[in-house]
């Protein structure tokens, strides 16, 4: 007998394609798989359309192609205490949060672990694009995704060892169009279901006229650095550093037909600060503060170390050296060369070849010592 | 799932051996349209007759005050809306509960969009309303009273003899619903001992199939058609008759008559085991509803130790079907508008609560075996 089918995995299911291979694949591999939708958001219209409505009904198709029970759960709350009231919070702050490392590490690997642990779960599945290592001394490594490509770890870089540990990420192995490829051989509902894009709770609409519905906007000036005013913002939170689209305004000012960016906030004086050419010097930071550093493993860190860091989603990783303090769990963070757009409210992660050992979130960037006025 | 124990008759009912039958021979044979004139279809008429009279007589009523419907929805609806819209000339005022079954609460809502005043009264931690409630909240406009047998979620049975008599001595002309769904093939009704004018059935919930009910309509409460067609059910009720349903309803109900009783009395010893093992057990829990005056076959409980959407699906991954409040489009377990009713919003009981409802195919054993996993699951 199979010791896999006393092994029970429960499959965090979304209605998508991703996370539709993961439990087909659990299943053929003969896990005791049982599927949880969760539902997180509730976006219920005038006309009592939600699109997780939509979304349950492919997650019930596919767990009867592949044959497994599957239930709904409720993470309303959970969802809006712990990562809608920071997003908000973040935004007044002027920041840039980011939900998603937010909701890996407060919903899908606490709420719905600690969830499926009650259930019997040994295990829990998501459709992540990343992969993990159980080594011989039984500590579990977050690993990047075979596929570059797709990998996630930069939104998983707050999971703890024991969350870790408890993890499978069947995708991690595999590249998007491969899962592609075996949703359609399977016949899978969601063979063909277009990717979701954006935060999963804004979904398809418009970003401004959903912030606008819970933060009230204030416009602003928008001046260079030298008090030039150069247009109007709607509002501070819109903006984010580096952000070139929707500031509405043209090339020529003093000459220069360079394209316009936001290069900083002042919060205060409610102005946002615009400069022209995508490497404005403005834009550079070479050192870095931030907090909540948590590290993937239970390794101890010395208070300075080298370490590969990516600052976005989809970035290569630069060297840096970090000054860790792990009394407070905050850090500075020096780069080999100055780096572009570093955001506050952002996710800073550290890697080391293959290996995503944690990270933090960006506080404050530095140029020659000097902080730039990022909020 | 073979291997599945069922306890969730509320919702419905594993269909009898015999009405399968019955409607198995019917689907094959009895095609034809009872409203033609051919012998093919005119043979239909008279099973459809007979049938009429079998659901009459099951509730102490005439064949003639028999209104065949797709069922317990349809039912409230039709009493409801129709009996309202028809009396609205003699006042616009509804009385009824906060703890109905939604198929009587949406028509009521709706009513309300439509300019009639509905008056809900609110129950006790047990369930239930009182005579008394009734009495004071009817006006000069009151022209329907509609109040549930039992409680689909907690089995509470309303004093439904006591108003209908009260309502029968007053001057002024009331129509009396109950939406019997819940109670009927299970306790003994009589339309003449409770004195009801409008009483909802259905039969999925009695081990007939699916998609058929009545509407018991008293003599001289003429009310308008629910759906207009054809001139079926005595012109109030357009559309086909659905013979086989019909005929397998029939059958239910005449297995129901036949051993009536001993079911009651077996349900009723089935529920008292299960509480006395419960009691036996080490199981953390309290008994939603009033025990004293509840449908034998509906336990509802709350589980302090454990979510009742875990509880759900924990027994339901070891096989035991029941319920928990009602599911929401997208599958999540709703907050249950009885609960909130009987406990207040904030109540444990809320979310902590689950249904276990029985039915006569059920087993001692089978009560055993799910004490001990309840047992398991809530005892850490």
């Amino acid at each position: 007998m199979n010791e896999n089918a006393n092994t029970r995995v429960v499959v965090g299911m979304s209605g998508g394609v991703d996370s539709s291979v993961t439990a087909l694949l659990l299943k053929e591999q003969g896990y005791d798989v049982v599927g949880i939708f969760m539902k997180n958001w509730d976006d219920t219209d005038d006309t009592g359309f939600c699109t997780a409505t939509e979304d349950y009904q492919d997650v019930a198709l596919v767990a009867d192609q592949i044959g497994i029970p599957y239930y709904s759960v409720n993470f309303e709350k959970e969802y809006w205490d712990k990562v809608f009231t920071y997003f908000l919070d973040e935004y007044k702050k002027g920041r840039t949060p980011n939900p998603d490392v937010m909701c890996n590490k407060e919903i899908k690997f606490k709420a719905f672990l600690e969830y499926a642990l009650e259930l019997g779960a040994d295990y829990v599945a998501t459709g992540h694009y990343a992969r993990v290592r159980r080594d011989q001394n039984g500590v579990t490594h977050l690993l990047r995704g075979i596929d570059s490509n797709k990998d996630q770890t930069y939104f998983l870089n707050q999971l703890s060892q024991a969350q870790l540990s408890k993890v499978m990420f069947p995708l991690g192995e595999i590249e998007k169009p491969e899962v592609r490829a075996i949703a359609e051989r399977a016949g899978l509902a969601t063979a063909k279901k277009k990717d979701s894009t954006g935060i999963c709770f804004i979904g398809e609409r418009d970003f401004t006229s959903f912030l606008k519905e819970y933060l009230p906007a204030q416009g602003g000036e928008m001046q260079t650095l030298d008090g030039e005013v150069v247009g109007n913002h709607t509002g501070l939170m819109y903006y984010t550093i580096g952000q070139r689209r929707g500031l509405g305004i043209g090339g020529s000012k003093n000459g220069s037909n360079d394209p316009w960016f936001v290069i900083g906030k002042d919060l205060d004086k409610n102005v946002l600060y615009v400069g022209q050419g995508y490497e404005n010097e403005h834009l550079y930071a070479d050192t870095l503060e931030g907090s909540d550093f948590f590290f993937t493993t239970d390794e101890e860190y010395p208070s300075e170390f080298r370490a590969m860091a990516q600052f976005r989603y989809r970035q290569e990783a630069v060297p840096v050296t970090v000054f860790y303090d792990a009394e407070n769990d905050t850090a500075r963070v020096e780069f080999d060369e100055p780096a572009r757009a570093i955001t506050p409210g952002q996710a800073i992660v550290f890697y080391d070849g293959d290996e995503c050992l944690g990270g933090g979130t960006i506080d404050a960037a530095y140029s020659d010592q000097k902080q730039l006025q990022y909020v | 799932m073979k291997d599945t124990i069922y306890l969730d008759h509320a919702a419905t009912t594993p269909m009898a051996p015999e009405a399968i039958e019955v409607m198995t021979q019917a689907l094959t044979e009895n095609y034809g349209n009872a409203s033609s004139v051919h012998q093919l279809g005119k043979k239909n008429r008279v099973l459809i007759d007979y049938a009429r009279e079998t659901m009459a007589k099951s509730i102490g009523a005439d064949p003639i005050e028999i209104v065949i419907t797709s069922g317990g929805t349809e039912s409230d609806n039709m009493a409801l809306i129709k009996t309202a819209e028809y009396y609205a000339d003699q006042g616009k005022h509804i009385i009824s509960t906060s703890v109905e079954h939604p198929a009587v609460l949406n028509p009521l809502s709706y009513l309300e969009s439509k300019g009639f005043e509905v008056t809900y009264l609110p129950v006790d931690e047990k369930g239930r309303i009182t005579l008394e409630q009734v009495k004071e909240a009817i006006r000069p406009d009151t022209i329907l009273v509609s109040v549930m047998y039992g409680n689909n979620e907690v089995g509470t049975i309303m004093p439904i003899q006591e108003i209908g008599e009260y309502i029968d001595t007053l001057e002024q002309p009331i129509a009396f619903h109950t939406d019997a769904v819940q109670a009927y093939g299970v306790v003994p009704l009589d339309v003449e001992t409770l004195k009801v004018d409008l009483l909802s059935v259905s039969a999925h919930k009695m081990h007939g199939p699916k998609g058929i009910g009545f509407l018991y309509v008293r003599e001289g409460l003429s009310i308008p058609n629910l759906l207009l067609g054809g001139g079926q059910e005595n012109e109030r009720r357009g559309g086909t008759e659905n013979i086989p349903a019909i005929l397998g309803f029939e059958q239910a109900i005449q297995l129901s008559e036949a051993h009536q009783a001993e079911n009651e009395q077996y349900l009723a010893d089935l529920k008292q085991k299960f509480i006395q093992l419960l009691a036996d057990s080490e199981v953390e829990y309290s008994i939603n509803g009033d025990l004293d005056n509840s449908l034998p076959h509906i336990i509802s409980l709350n589980f302090p130790a454990l979510r009742s959407d875990l509880m759900l699906i924990q027994m339901d991954l070891r096989g035991v079907a029941m319920s928990a409040g009602s599911a929401c489009s997208a599958g999540t377990i709703e907050p249950s508008h009885v609960l909130v009713a009987m406990f207040g919003e904030e109540a444990n009981e809320i979310d902590h609560t689950v249904r276990f409802s029985l039915g006569i195919e059920n087993t001692e054993e089978e009560i055993e075996k799910v004490v001990a996993l309840l047992e398991d699951i809530t005892v850490k």
